[in-house]
Protein backbone atom coordinates (compact mmCIF):
# COMPACT_ATOMS: atom_id res chain seq x y z
CA UNK A 1 0.00 0.00 0.00
CA UNK A 2 1.64 3.19 -0.98
CA UNK A 3 0.98 5.94 1.45
CA UNK A 4 1.10 9.13 0.02
CA UNK A 5 3.83 11.70 0.90
CA UNK A 6 2.81 15.05 1.47
CA UNK A 7 5.20 18.04 0.00
CA UNK A 8 7.85 19.39 2.04
CA UNK A 9 7.54 16.15 4.21
CA UNK A 10 10.80 14.22 4.86
CA UNK A 11 10.69 10.92 6.27
CA UNK A 12 13.04 9.76 7.90
CA UNK A 13 14.39 7.49 10.62
CA UNK A 14 13.76 8.79 14.24
CA UNK A 15 17.60 7.81 14.89
CA UNK A 16 18.99 9.66 12.18
CA UNK A 17 16.69 12.62 13.30
CA UNK A 18 18.54 12.74 16.44
CA UNK A 19 21.49 12.15 15.42
CA UNK A 20 22.09 14.62 12.86
CA UNK A 21 20.50 17.55 15.61
CA UNK A 22 23.24 16.09 17.69
CA UNK A 23 26.73 15.98 15.45
CA UNK A 24 25.77 19.22 14.10
CA UNK A 25 25.28 21.13 17.24
CA UNK A 26 28.26 19.61 19.44
CA UNK A 27 28.93 21.80 23.02
CA UNK A 28 32.29 21.10 23.74
CA UNK A 29 33.66 21.00 27.23
CA UNK A 30 37.63 22.55 26.80
CA UNK A 31 39.41 20.47 29.27
CA UNK A 32 43.01 22.06 28.21
CA UNK A 33 45.66 21.89 30.62
CA UNK A 34 48.71 22.65 28.28
CA UNK A 35 49.96 23.57 25.13
CA UNK A 36 46.89 21.81 22.96
CA UNK A 37 44.60 24.22 25.22
CA UNK A 38 46.21 27.15 22.90
CA UNK A 39 45.59 25.12 19.87
CA UNK A 40 42.36 24.43 20.99
CA UNK A 41 41.79 28.29 21.47
CA UNK A 42 42.47 29.03 18.16
CA UNK A 43 40.53 25.98 16.74
CA UNK A 44 37.58 28.39 18.39
CA UNK A 45 38.76 31.34 17.22
CA UNK A 46 37.50 33.36 14.03
CA UNK A 47 40.14 32.29 12.07
CA UNK A 48 39.52 28.68 11.98
CA UNK A 49 36.36 29.06 13.29
CA UNK A 50 34.99 25.83 14.64
CA UNK A 51 31.94 27.19 14.34
CA UNK A 52 31.06 26.31 10.82
CA UNK A 53 30.87 22.52 11.83
CA UNK A 54 28.64 23.48 14.87
CA UNK A 55 30.67 23.07 17.88
CA UNK A 56 31.60 26.44 18.62
CA UNK A 57 29.64 26.99 21.66
CA UNK A 58 32.34 25.63 24.74
CA UNK A 59 30.99 25.76 28.17
CA UNK A 60 32.83 25.51 31.23
CA UNK A 61 30.26 24.32 33.00
CA UNK A 62 30.39 20.00 32.46
CA UNK A 63 26.44 20.11 33.01
CA UNK A 64 25.81 22.05 29.53
CA UNK A 65 28.55 20.11 27.34
CA UNK A 66 28.15 16.58 25.42
CA UNK A 67 31.95 16.72 23.44
CA UNK A 68 34.64 16.65 26.61
CA UNK A 69 37.82 17.80 24.39
CA UNK A 70 40.96 17.03 26.63
CA UNK A 71 43.36 18.82 25.57
CA UNK A 72 46.90 18.43 27.16
CA UNK A 73 48.45 16.45 29.83
CA UNK A 74 46.33 15.00 32.83
CA UNK A 75 48.40 14.67 35.54
CA UNK A 76 47.50 12.13 38.71
CA UNK A 77 46.13 14.54 41.23
CA UNK A 78 43.63 15.86 38.32
CA UNK A 79 42.69 12.85 37.15
CA UNK A 80 39.97 12.49 39.68
CA UNK A 81 38.76 15.91 38.83
CA UNK A 82 39.07 15.04 35.00
CA UNK A 83 36.31 11.58 35.89
CA UNK A 84 33.88 13.97 37.78
CA UNK A 85 33.49 16.41 35.30
CA UNK A 86 32.86 13.56 32.61
CA UNK A 87 30.56 11.78 35.01
CA UNK A 88 28.47 14.88 35.34
CA UNK A 89 28.28 15.61 31.98
CA UNK A 90 24.66 14.24 30.31
CA UNK A 91 24.36 11.87 28.06
CA UNK A 92 24.84 11.50 24.87
CA UNK A 93 28.81 12.42 25.83
CA UNK A 94 31.57 12.02 23.18
CA UNK A 95 35.34 12.67 24.17
CA UNK A 96 38.42 13.69 22.00
CA UNK A 97 41.84 13.05 23.29
CA UNK A 98 43.80 16.30 21.87
CA UNK A 99 47.42 15.58 21.48
CA UNK A 100 50.64 13.50 23.04
CA UNK A 101 50.30 13.64 25.95
CA UNK A 102 46.29 13.15 26.92
CA UNK A 103 46.79 10.00 24.70
CA UNK A 104 49.41 8.73 25.96
CA UNK A 105 51.33 10.54 28.42
CA UNK A 106 53.71 11.66 25.77
CA UNK A 107 56.78 12.73 26.97
CA UNK A 108 56.09 13.01 30.18
CA UNK A 109 56.57 9.23 31.44
CA UNK A 110 57.40 9.88 35.13
CA UNK A 111 55.26 9.51 38.24
CA UNK A 112 52.78 12.24 38.28
CA UNK A 113 51.42 11.90 34.60
CA UNK A 114 48.80 9.91 33.65
CA UNK A 115 49.60 7.67 30.53
CA UNK A 116 47.06 8.18 28.51
CA UNK A 117 43.33 9.35 29.45
CA UNK A 118 41.87 6.17 27.91
CA UNK A 119 42.92 3.93 30.89
CA UNK A 120 40.63 5.27 32.69
CA UNK A 121 37.81 7.31 30.92
CA UNK A 122 35.93 6.40 27.62
CA UNK A 123 37.47 7.88 24.21
CA UNK A 124 35.62 8.58 21.16
CA UNK A 125 38.79 10.00 19.05
CA UNK A 126 42.12 10.45 19.23
CA UNK A 127 44.09 13.43 17.75
CA UNK A 128 47.97 13.19 17.41
CA UNK A 129 50.53 15.73 17.31
CA UNK A 130 52.51 17.93 19.93
CA UNK A 131 49.95 19.97 19.54
CA UNK A 132 48.02 19.18 16.61
CA UNK A 133 46.91 21.82 14.87
CA UNK A 134 43.46 23.19 14.50
CA UNK A 135 43.02 21.80 11.38
CA UNK A 136 43.54 18.20 13.04
CA UNK A 137 41.17 19.07 16.04
CA UNK A 138 38.65 20.29 13.33
CA UNK A 139 39.43 16.80 11.12
CA UNK A 140 38.47 15.04 14.57
CA UNK A 141 35.33 16.48 15.19
CA UNK A 142 34.46 15.69 11.44
CA UNK A 143 35.20 12.17 12.03
CA UNK A 144 33.34 12.16 14.95
CA UNK A 145 30.59 13.38 13.72
CA UNK A 146 30.48 10.91 11.23
CA UNK A 147 30.73 8.25 13.98
CA UNK A 148 27.22 10.58 15.95
CA UNK A 149 25.26 9.98 12.63
CA UNK A 150 26.38 6.52 11.90
CA UNK A 151 26.42 5.12 15.20
CA UNK A 152 24.21 7.13 17.44
CA UNK A 153 20.56 6.31 18.82
CA UNK A 154 17.79 8.44 19.85
CA UNK A 155 18.44 7.23 23.77
CA UNK A 156 22.01 8.39 23.41
CA UNK A 157 24.30 5.41 23.29
CA UNK A 158 26.59 5.04 21.13
CA UNK A 159 25.89 1.25 19.26
CA UNK A 160 28.95 0.27 17.73
CA UNK A 161 28.41 -1.34 14.24
CA UNK A 162 31.73 -2.03 12.51
CA UNK A 163 31.93 -1.85 8.68
CA UNK A 164 29.30 0.76 8.53
CA UNK A 165 31.39 3.96 8.84
CA UNK A 166 31.81 5.25 5.43
CA UNK A 167 35.71 6.29 4.45
CA UNK A 168 36.42 9.26 6.50
CA UNK A 169 35.92 12.89 4.87
CA UNK A 170 38.91 14.44 3.88
CA UNK A 171 39.09 18.31 5.34
CA UNK A 172 39.16 19.93 1.66
CA UNK A 173 35.66 18.44 0.70
CA UNK A 174 34.32 21.42 3.27
CA UNK A 175 34.35 24.79 3.22
CA UNK A 176 38.01 26.07 3.91
CA UNK A 177 38.65 29.69 4.85
CA UNK A 178 39.81 32.10 2.30
CA UNK A 179 43.29 31.96 3.07
CA UNK A 180 45.36 34.98 2.21
CA UNK A 181 47.71 34.29 -0.60
CA UNK A 182 50.30 36.80 0.57
CA UNK A 183 52.12 37.29 3.89
CA UNK A 184 52.08 40.13 5.60
CA UNK A 185 55.77 41.64 4.79
CA UNK A 186 56.92 38.75 2.72
CA UNK B 1 74.31 48.50 59.31
CA UNK B 2 75.03 46.33 56.40
CA UNK B 3 78.32 44.26 57.54
CA UNK B 4 80.73 43.32 53.99
CA UNK B 5 80.25 39.91 53.60
CA UNK B 6 83.86 38.42 54.92
CA UNK B 7 82.50 39.69 58.00
CA UNK B 8 79.36 37.89 58.06
CA UNK B 9 81.43 35.23 57.30
CA UNK B 10 84.23 35.33 59.66
CA UNK B 11 81.39 35.65 61.86
CA UNK B 12 79.33 32.92 61.44
CA UNK B 13 83.01 30.85 61.20
CA UNK B 14 84.02 32.19 64.89
CA UNK B 15 80.15 31.71 66.55
CA UNK B 16 78.88 28.20 64.48
CA UNK B 17 82.21 26.94 63.10
CA UNK B 18 80.79 27.02 59.22
CA UNK B 19 82.16 25.82 56.40
CA UNK B 20 82.62 28.94 53.50
CA UNK B 21 83.59 28.45 49.71
CA UNK B 22 82.53 30.84 47.27
CA UNK B 23 81.81 30.20 43.34
CA UNK B 24 81.08 32.84 41.37
CA UNK B 25 80.66 35.23 43.43
CA UNK B 26 78.43 33.63 45.37
CA UNK B 27 78.82 33.26 48.97
CA UNK B 28 77.88 29.89 50.54
CA UNK B 29 78.11 28.58 53.80
CA UNK B 30 77.71 24.92 55.66
CA UNK B 31 76.23 24.86 58.91
CA UNK B 32 75.37 22.30 61.25
CA UNK B 33 71.95 21.11 61.72
CA UNK B 34 71.43 22.07 65.45
CA UNK B 35 72.93 25.29 64.89
CA UNK B 36 70.91 26.43 62.16
CA UNK B 37 67.96 28.56 64.06
CA UNK B 38 70.73 30.93 65.94
CA UNK B 39 72.81 31.04 62.62
CA UNK B 40 69.74 32.16 60.89
CA UNK B 41 68.79 34.12 63.44
CA UNK B 42 71.95 36.00 63.68
CA UNK B 43 71.98 36.68 59.67
CA UNK B 44 68.43 38.16 60.00
CA UNK B 45 68.70 40.26 62.55
CA UNK B 46 72.37 41.05 62.99
CA UNK B 47 73.30 41.29 59.17
CA UNK B 48 70.47 42.44 57.66
CA UNK B 49 69.49 39.42 55.72
CA UNK B 50 66.10 39.56 55.32
CA UNK B 51 64.77 37.96 53.08
CA UNK B 52 63.98 34.18 52.52
CA UNK B 53 64.79 33.70 49.19
CA UNK B 54 63.67 29.42 48.83
CA UNK B 55 64.57 26.40 50.38
CA UNK B 56 64.88 23.27 48.75
CA UNK B 57 66.77 20.34 48.50
CA UNK B 58 69.47 17.81 46.96
CA UNK B 59 69.56 14.10 47.57
CA UNK B 60 73.32 13.05 47.50
CA UNK B 61 72.71 9.64 47.23
CA UNK B 62 75.42 7.65 44.91
CA UNK B 63 77.43 11.00 44.67
CA UNK B 64 80.81 11.03 44.37
CA UNK B 65 82.38 12.07 47.74
CA UNK B 66 79.22 13.09 49.36
CA UNK B 67 79.08 12.07 53.13
CA UNK B 68 76.12 13.18 53.79
CA UNK B 69 72.37 12.11 51.90
CA UNK B 70 70.65 15.07 52.00
CA UNK B 71 71.54 18.99 51.87
CA UNK B 72 69.04 21.50 52.36
CA UNK B 73 69.56 24.74 50.62
CA UNK B 74 68.46 28.13 52.18
CA UNK B 75 68.76 30.97 49.84
CA UNK B 76 69.00 34.65 51.82
CA UNK B 77 69.22 38.28 49.94
CA UNK B 78 69.24 41.04 51.80
CA UNK B 79 66.93 43.58 50.17
CA UNK B 80 68.82 46.62 51.47
CA UNK B 81 71.74 46.04 49.54
CA UNK B 82 70.96 43.24 47.54
CA UNK B 83 73.72 41.05 48.83
CA UNK B 84 72.61 37.35 48.67
CA UNK B 85 73.97 34.10 50.62
CA UNK B 86 73.91 30.66 50.11
CA UNK B 87 73.31 28.54 53.42
CA UNK B 88 73.28 24.74 53.28
CA UNK B 89 72.78 22.23 56.10
CA UNK B 90 73.30 18.58 56.22
CA UNK B 91 70.81 16.10 57.26
CA UNK B 92 70.90 11.80 57.18
CA UNK B 93 68.77 9.06 57.27
CA UNK B 94 67.26 7.38 58.93
CA UNK B 95 64.73 10.45 59.90
CA UNK B 96 66.31 13.45 58.56
CA UNK B 97 64.46 16.28 60.42
CA UNK B 98 66.15 19.97 60.91
CA UNK B 99 65.08 22.83 62.70
CA UNK B 100 61.91 24.73 61.06
CA UNK B 101 62.39 28.72 60.54
CA UNK B 102 58.73 29.07 60.50
CA UNK B 103 59.36 31.54 63.04
CA UNK B 104 62.15 33.43 61.74
CA UNK B 105 60.82 33.83 57.99
CA UNK B 106 56.59 32.87 58.03
CA UNK B 107 57.10 32.61 54.33
CA UNK B 108 59.06 29.50 54.74
CA UNK B 109 55.69 27.89 55.62
CA UNK B 110 55.00 26.14 52.17
CA UNK B 111 58.75 26.02 50.80
CA UNK B 112 59.33 23.64 53.89
CA UNK B 113 55.89 22.02 53.29
CA UNK B 114 57.05 21.51 49.43
CA UNK B 115 60.29 19.66 50.61
CA UNK B 116 58.29 17.69 53.69
CA UNK B 117 56.56 16.31 50.03
CA UNK B 118 59.65 16.14 47.51
CA UNK B 119 62.24 14.65 50.24
CA UNK B 120 60.43 13.53 53.57
CA UNK B 121 62.62 15.73 55.20
CA UNK B 122 60.76 16.91 58.46
CA UNK B 123 60.75 20.79 59.77
CA UNK B 124 60.76 20.31 63.89
CA UNK B 125 58.29 23.19 64.98
CA UNK B 126 56.57 23.60 61.26
CA UNK B 127 53.02 24.68 62.48
CA UNK B 128 51.42 22.17 59.32
CA UNK B 129 53.89 19.66 57.81
CA UNK B 130 51.30 18.70 55.08
CA UNK B 131 51.84 17.67 51.43
CA UNK B 132 51.63 20.78 49.54
CA UNK B 133 51.75 19.78 45.58
CA UNK B 134 51.15 15.60 45.54
CA UNK B 135 47.94 14.12 47.30
CA UNK B 136 47.68 13.27 50.40
CA UNK B 137 47.65 9.82 50.03
CA UNK B 138 50.36 9.49 48.52
CA UNK B 139 52.91 7.42 50.15
CA UNK B 140 57.26 8.23 49.11
CA UNK B 141 58.63 11.27 48.61
CA UNK B 142 59.56 11.54 45.08
CA UNK B 143 62.60 13.48 44.24
CA UNK B 144 64.56 11.48 46.56
CA UNK B 145 66.94 9.55 44.19
CA UNK B 146 66.22 6.50 45.00
CA UNK B 147 62.58 6.57 44.16
CA UNK B 148 62.18 5.32 40.10
CA UNK B 149 61.38 8.21 37.70
CA UNK B 150 57.97 6.12 36.38
CA UNK B 151 56.91 5.67 39.93
CA UNK B 152 55.53 2.90 41.78
CA UNK B 153 52.36 2.81 39.95
CA UNK B 154 50.28 5.57 41.97
CA UNK B 155 49.49 6.84 38.52
CA UNK B 156 47.19 3.69 37.71
CA UNK B 157 45.17 3.35 40.70
CA UNK B 158 42.09 4.95 39.80
CA UNK B 159 38.99 3.92 39.02
CA UNK B 160 38.14 2.87 35.37
CA UNK B 161 35.09 4.97 33.90
CA UNK B 162 33.30 2.94 30.84
CA UNK B 163 30.74 3.92 28.61
CA UNK B 164 28.02 1.95 30.79
CA UNK B 165 28.37 3.63 33.75
CA UNK B 166 25.30 5.59 34.64
CA UNK B 167 23.19 3.37 32.25
CA UNK B 168 22.84 4.43 29.00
Amino acid sequence: MAVEVPENVVVSRLDALANWCRKNSLWPMPFATACCGIELMATGASRHDMARFGAEVFRFSPRQCDLMIVAGRVVMKMLPVLQRIWQQMPEPKWCISMGACASTGGVFDTYAVVQGIDRFLPVDMYVPGCPPRPEQLIQSIIDLQDIIQQRGTIQGSIVARPGQLPAPRALMELPVLNQPQTRIGS
Amino acid sequence: MPSNIESVISDLKSQFAAESSEFRGQTRVVVAADSLIPAMSRLRDEHGFDMLVDITCVDYLNYRDAVHRFGLVYLLADTQSGRRITVRVMVDEPDPKVASVVPLWKGADWLEREVWDMFGIRFEGHPDLRRILLPEDFAAHPLRKDYPLQGRGERHNFPVLTRDEGGS
